[in-house]
């Protein structure tokens, strides 16, 4: 038993301790953000784990597409809803910080309108999928639009916001986290909150994998 | 048959069978013309921003309503036929061709009746000229695709729209960021950033369009 779920024990771990370190452990004093720096252990992350499942969606639709496989197809559509669920969350503590750090909720940021356009992209491969009746013909067509969305996604949230000026650090000019206001200690809490929550992302995948799995055997005439 | 004897037999057989019927060229082109007229009544006049804003718009939804017809129009049976004759890459190819031949017809009478109607200043006509050939090259290589994902779910025009709406928009803001360039009349090495993604996109998106199109159209 914990040899195969040692990762799920780890992941608890490391959020368990972003949550209490990440609010408790010393921060840099800046002006505008403050105290709300602490954001920054749980609003990043989202982003990392939504990119991580994606592309283990968009591996798990090329996968389909040589084997014809309909597991890796489940993978690819429950690794889809996860990261949707990731986008979500990102995009709500996003605007919170927005909120108290540049004073709208929604200010004209290439990387918030690249991040909403990206979600989108993702409802629309569920609409497409429900728009399809037959399993084999939906798992192949969703599969082929997850492979031919995920590089305009990639342009999407990495290129153009480096194309223009952007209140985020990192685009536009602006120096990066690393840079200034990141120090060592907050390095500390960061880089695991980062790693917990990607493995987070990848569990959250494989329960719902697995009761799609069990629905499909549920529902097999015998 | 090599590809590309394929590939000129296809095109000469689209714009042939186009000719013929001349219903979805001056279909589209009256849908141009008739949009462009309500934009003008109901704005009268615009400041440059919503100018070039406003005619992307028109275009983007013009190319929606063109190309989405590329491959629900053709029957069950002549597709059949096409896929024993020819190989999936020259199918694609061909359309992606047409399409691009049919969007810049399109999107050049529309840039000629909306500069007549509404009187704006283009600083750099030929460097937006070029913006305007750009863009509706990117509408047909992305719409194409779409077209032919969307034709296999349920063929109709809302599927079309919500696929490839979030598809095309970051095409779209380069877009409209080098041609509001081309409107300001800035130095031409300004545009050159936009102009390298663009292509660089358009690649992406015709090679990814060749690799999966052998998947889609086996049924």
């Amino acid at each position: 038993m914990m040899y195969k779920s040692w990762w799920k024990i780890l992941a608890s771990v490391l959020v368990l301790y972003t949550v209490v370190g990440g609010l408790l452990i010393n921060v840099p004093t800046l002006p505008i953000l403050h105290e709300s720096i602490r954001n920054l252990y749980f609003h990043v992350p989202m982003w990392f784990s939504m990119i991580v499942i994606y592309t283990v969606s968009v591996v798990y639709s090329i996968k389909y597409l040589n084997s014809s496989n309909e597991n890796h197809d489940l993978v690819a559509v429950e690794s889809v809803n996860v990261g949707l669920i990731f986008g979500f969350v990102g995009l709500t503590s996003g605007m919170i910080w927005a909120k108290f750090t540049w004073g709208d909720y929604w200010p004209n940021d290439p990387k918030l309108n690249s991040a909403a356009i990206a979600t989108l992209m993702y409802l629309a491969y569920v609409v497409l999928r429900s728009s399809i009746d037959e399993e084999q013909k939906r798992a192949k067509i969703s599969a082929i639009y997850n492979i031919f969305a995920y590089p305009v996604m990639v342009v999407l949230l990495f290129v153009l916001p480096r194309l223009t000026d952007s209140l985020h650090p990192g685009n536009g000019g602006n120096p990066g986290f690393g840079t200034y206001d990141l120090d060592s200690n907050m390095r500390l809490v960061f880089y695991p909150a980062v790693i917990g929550w990607i493995l987070i992302s990848v569990w959250l995948m494989t329960i719902r994998y697995r009761i799609r799995i069990l629905e499909n055997k549920n529902n097999q005439i015998n | 048959m090599n590809l590309v004897t394929q590939i000129k037999y296809l095109l000469k057989k689209e714009i042939l069978l186009e000719w013929r019927s001349k219903y979805a060229l001056n279909g589209i082109l009256l849908y141009v013309v008739s949009t462009v007229f309500v934009c003008y009544l109901s704005f009268k006049v615009t400041p440059p921003t919503v100018w070039n804003a406003l005619f992307w718009i028109i275009l983007l939804f013009a190319a929606i309503n063109a190309i989405a017809k590329s491959f629900m129009q053709e029957s069950k049976g002549r597709l059949l036929y096409y896929y024993q004759i020819a190989s999936p890459q020259a199918i694609i190819i061909a359309k992606i061709i047409y399409n691009i031949l049919l969007m810049i017809l399109m999107a050049t009478v529309a840039l000629v009746f909306y500069s007549i109607v509404f009187t704006n200043d283009v600083g750099d006509i030929p460097l937006y000229f070029l913006a305007v050939i750009l863009g509706a090259i990117s509408f047909s290589t992305v719409f194409t695709m779409i077209s032919a994902i969307a034709s296999k779910a349920n063929n109709n025009g809302t599927l079309m729209a919500i696929l490839s709406f979030p598809v095309i928009i970051p095409l779209l803001i380069l877009i409209i960021k080098l041609s509001k360039n081309a409107m300001d009349g800035l130095d031409r090495s300004v545009s050159y950033k936009e102009i390298g993604v663009l292509c660089a996109i358009n690649a992406i998106v015709i090679v990814i369009s060749l690799l999966l199109f052998p998947y889609l159209w086996r049924d």
